[in-house]
């Protein structure tokens, strides 16, 4: 078991959690035709927006309840109706999530009311699925936010009846936490589809925060991600393939409600638990082994580990990031021989506990810059924050996770599978590489009795 | 260069090869022969000259694919980096326009660079159409005052090995000799001890390995006068004649120049190397032997008891892991014996050590450290290799970069011990290292992903490669 520490001291520096109303908006991302409503006051929402905007490069369709002194004393239940009226009316979105956020839970709110009364007050607006999620950032992280969105997601709009597990022999359920970026997810679903199977992310960061231009100049929801219609179609599939310890509560909801068997894997980076995936689409799509094209990508990957070894190999690593991508991608240095002396987390999760770190620190990034430090980390995994700490640290970084603000289209770099793992050994060895060309290992030493006239 | 010159080169009386049965030298079979040409070893020779201009004579075939391609390290000048060349075209060669071409590309040189001096290394293409090197660089040398040395040493001339001669060569006629060394600044003189100045023969730097022994000599009061030619500058190398001794480091390629300075200037030398904490200890008291220095020969005993000590307590945890490991070691001249008792000292087992570029001395230095039935390799053949490997069941191979894709495809751990390789192995701070990276390629834990089957493969009964 891995020394899992917290940090007790009483200030966040340099902070790696995000809140749980952005890990909703994420998750919301990902459906299409949606719209995140953040219920509370107006900057939750102004800061959640311009995070994503400069994340993804995107317009990012956000709207907030607009608590004020007033509604916050005397209650904003009438802000939660009204958001959602003038939302509907507006541009009647597919999907509406009304996250809470630490104000609006605060003050006692009661969304799963709201809703109802939302529902009996306007009928009009029964085209628009309203989904109500507690999101308050003083629990949980970005992670957490994420996840317990979708679990709401599919709580609210999957059916339990109507549907057959395997009634839609080739469909299969990727269920995706928020450490599948938008370019893993795409992988993913080209991989699923390498097996001629039919694969439905949910969410499908993959398909909404691509980076693709659209023919429509403007669009007050999300363009594209999951249908909802899709999720109806949820109990039909072959199986589910869940990516991400996070989402164990979701699946477990996605299972009950459906019937239908799932596959689950706390991360799919590195080559033995991309093994566990290929072997499982195997199983699903009914083949003994995965067409060739797959095949030859392993053999890429272990020539990738050949190639890279020597480079990476015993180098102590620094990573902090969100639970779930922290799991992959510890797990993808420590099978390539580095070792991730220093992992930091913002919050406790059950999949840390196995992490192949020395030491896992819940804690802020300043966390990662001291115990870096004292490890004599060589090399950073972060987001963009993360960035000015290995500066200090005289390390180079490799950016992935959230926010990269300074950046573009990180998100769209597959990290999972025998390709993307391949890719980001390559990318890790290369920046070493890069680094070490710069600063040499030996220290250059000039003999005291060398003529100063002599360059 | 003339038949008679190269045979004199070849026959070097300061050589074991020599006499009696020769293994090394041999001439390279057409269709199974590995190795450099005698551009090349001239080339490695002198590139680390730090402050040179070095310009390769001759079509791009040679330049092109071999410059920046060593992994020495300089503390100052970055002009040795710079790729340089006639790059001469199929006009140039019919008209015969090669000389004058060198010529101006020796100017352009000067003027863009302001080198400390210009090394230019003759190819096939002009030794064959006979351009008069001497002449174009001793006239250019005369026109841009600059120091221009003439380097001929065309591939066909023969191997890596007499190219590395044919550069040494160079430097004894042209360079060493040329300058008086300044005196040591009376700053750094001290009162109670005399201090010595001392050359280095074939060192190269190799990623600033040298640096790990180097404040060693400054602790001890011996001046690098100049070395031949790892972190050189050719001002250095001029005054090599005033040295009071010089060590020849880890190759017989250049003994011609060792020798020679004995004969000129009376200067001794001895043979060593800095791989591996016996050898290091072995180089440092080399000096202060021939030194005939009463006094730094007891600094020197305390030096090597200080840093022997360190490197012990260093390797005490990486020999606990290395222990009993087995390797195969192929690679040329001393390091088949210095890097064996390296690695002995490591606890592990050598199983097999290559002897292609091997002396017979070395051979008998073999046999004293792994016994009389030692296996020897004559051939580093791809194939020869891993069935070796495979034979002794060795953990890792350790050979030259051009055997270690052999060696990963063949999922064999590897260490790559030549001169293209990224880290300092030389000294007792080296020899940490090296025990660092051979940790690091054989407990890596990427063996058994690479060996065992795909696990469809396990399910169908078949197994891997």
């Amino acid at each position: 078991m891995t020394r899992i520490e917290r940090s007790t001291s009483p200030l966040s520096v340099n902070p790696l959690k995000a809140s749980q109303p952005v890990g909703g908006t994420l998750a919301t991302l990902g459906f299409r035709g949606a719209v995140p409503l953040l219920h509370g006051a107006q900057g939750c929402t102004a800061f959640g927006k311009v995070y994503f905007v400069r994340h993804f490069n995107e317009p990012i369709p956000l709207q907030t309840t607009a608590i004020d002194p007033i509604s916050a004393v005397l209650g904003a239940d009438d802000n939660v109706l009204g958001a959602l009226d003038t939302l509907c009316s507006k541009s009647a979105p597919a999907l509406i999530t009304l996250l809470t956020t630490g104000l609006s839970e605060a003050e006692g709110t009661d969304i799963e009311r709201l809703v109802r009364t939302f529902r009996s007050e306007h009928p009009e607006h029964a085209g628009t699925a309203v989904v109500p999620v507690n999101t308050p950032d003083f629990v949980g992280s970005l992670g957490s936010g994420y996840a317990a969105t979708v679990e709401a997601i599919i709580e609210h709009l999957v059916p339990t009846e109507g549907t057959r597990p395997g009634r839609a022999p080739r469909r299969v359920n990727l269920l995706l936490s928020d450490a599948v970026s938008p370019g893993d997810a795409e992988a993913l679903c080209e991989l699923a589809e390498a097996f001629g199977l039919e694969p439905v992310a949910i969410p499908d960061l993959g398909a909404s925060m691509d980076g693709h231009l659209d023919d429509d100049d403007f669009s007050p929801m999300t363009t594209d991600g999951t249908p909802l219609e899709a999720l109806g179609g949820c109990g039909d599939a072959a199986a589910t393939v869940v990516v991400g310890a996070s989402l164990n509560r979701a699946a477990d909801r996605l299972r009950e409600r459906t019937g239908v068997p799932d596959y689950r894997f706390d991360h799919v980076m590195g080559l033995n638990a991309t093994d566990r995936l290929v072997m499982a689409l195997c199983t699903i799509a009914d083949r003994t082994a995965p067409p060739p094209r797959i095949r030859r990508q392993r053999r890429q990957l272990q020539d990738a580990l050949l190639d890279t070894h020597s480079v990476l190999g015993t180098t102590p690593v620094g990573v902090a990031t969100e639970a779930d991508l922290l799991a992959g991608l510890t797990t993808l240095l420590h099978d390539a021989g580095a070792e991730v002396t220093t992992a930091v987390a913002p919050e406790r999760s059950p999949v840390l506990d196995a992490l192949p770190a020395r030491r896992v620190h819940i804690g802020d990034l300043e966390a990662l810059e001291h115990h870096g430090r004292e490890d004599g980390v060589e090399l950073i995994l972060g987001s963009g924050h993360a960035a000015a700490t290995a500066t200090r640290l005289g390390v180079p970084i490799v950016q992935c996770g959230y926010p990269i603000w300074e950046r573009v289209g990180l998100h769209t770099r597959p990290r999972v599978g025998y390709r993307g793992s391949r890719d980001t050994l390559f990318e890790l060895a290369n920046t070493l590489l890069e680094h070490r060309e710069l600063h040499g290992d030996v220290r250059p030493y000039r003999s005291i009795y060398r003529s100063a006239d002599i360059a | 260069m003339r038949h008679q010159e190269i045979a004199a080169l070849l026959d070097e009386p300061g050589c074991a090869h020599n006499h009696g049965s020769k293994s090394g030298c041999a001439r390279p079979t057409p269709g199974a022969a590995a190795g450099g040409c005698a551009f090349d070893g001239a080339q490695i020779t002198l590139l680390p000259v730090a402050d040179a201009a070095h310009i390769v004579h001759g079509p791009i075939g040679c330049a092109g694919s071999s410059w920046d391609n060593r992994g020495t390290r300089s503390t100052g000048p970055t002009l040795w980096r710079i790729g340089m060349t006639t790059d001469l075209s199929e006009q140039d060669v019919i008209m015969g326009r090669g000389e004058t071409r060198l010529f101006h590309a020796i100017k352009q040189a000067v003027d863009e660079q302001a080198p400390a001096a210009v090394f230019v290394y003759n190819t096939c293409v002009p030794a064959l159409t006979g351009d008069d090197l001497e002449a174009v660089c001793r006239s250019a040398e005369r026109r841009w005052g600059t120091p221009v040395v003439p380097v001929d040493c065309a591939g066909f001339y023969g191997s890596k090995n007499l190219g590395n001669r044919i550069a040494g060569e160079a430097v004894l006629r042209h360079v060493i000799g040329t300058r008086e060394p300044e005196p040591v600044p009376a700053e750094r003189q001290p009162a109670d001890r005399r201090i010595h100045d001392v050359g280095l023969i074939g060192e190269f730097n190799i990623a600033g390995e040298f640096w790990n022994v180097l404040p060693l000599f400054d602790e001890l009061g011996l001046r690098l006068l100049g070395s031949l030619s790892g972190d050189a500058r050719y001002r250095e190398l001029q005054t090599l004649h005033r040295a009071e001794a010089n060590m020849l480091v880890c190759s017989k390629a250049l003994l011609n120049v060792a020798r020679s300075l004995e004969e000129r200037y009376a200067i001794p030398y001895f043979e060593g190397s800095f791989y591996g904490v016996a050898d290091t200890s072995a180089a440092l008291r080399g000096f202060a032997r021939l030194l005939d220095d009463p006094d730094l020969h007891e600094r020197t005993e305390q030096v090597i008891a200080r840093e022997e000590a360190r490197a012990d307590a260093a390797l005490e945890p990486y020999r606990e892991r290395l222990r009993g490991r087995r390797a195969l070691l192929y690679t040329g001249g001393v390091k088949s014996w210095s890097v064996v008792s390296a690695l002995q000292d490591l606890g592990m087992e050598v199983v097999a050590t290559g002897t292609r570029k091997s002396t017979e001395a070395d051979k008998a230095r073999i046999r004293e450290l792994m016994g009389e039935q030692a296996q020897m390799l004559d051939s580093g053949a791809p194939r020869t290799l891993i069935d070796t490997v495979r034979a002794h069941d060795a953990d890792v191979l350790i050979a030259g970069g051009r055997n270690m894709y052999t060696a990963l495809k063949a999922r064999i751990p590897f260490l790559d011990i030549n001169q293209e390789r990224p880290y300092a192995y030389a000294g007792y701070t080296g020899m940490v290292e090296l025990a660092r990276q051979l940790c690091r390629s054989i407990e890596s834990p990427i063996w058994p992903q690479v060996r065992e089957p795909a696990p469809w493969e396990e399910q169908e009964g078949r197994t891997g490669p």
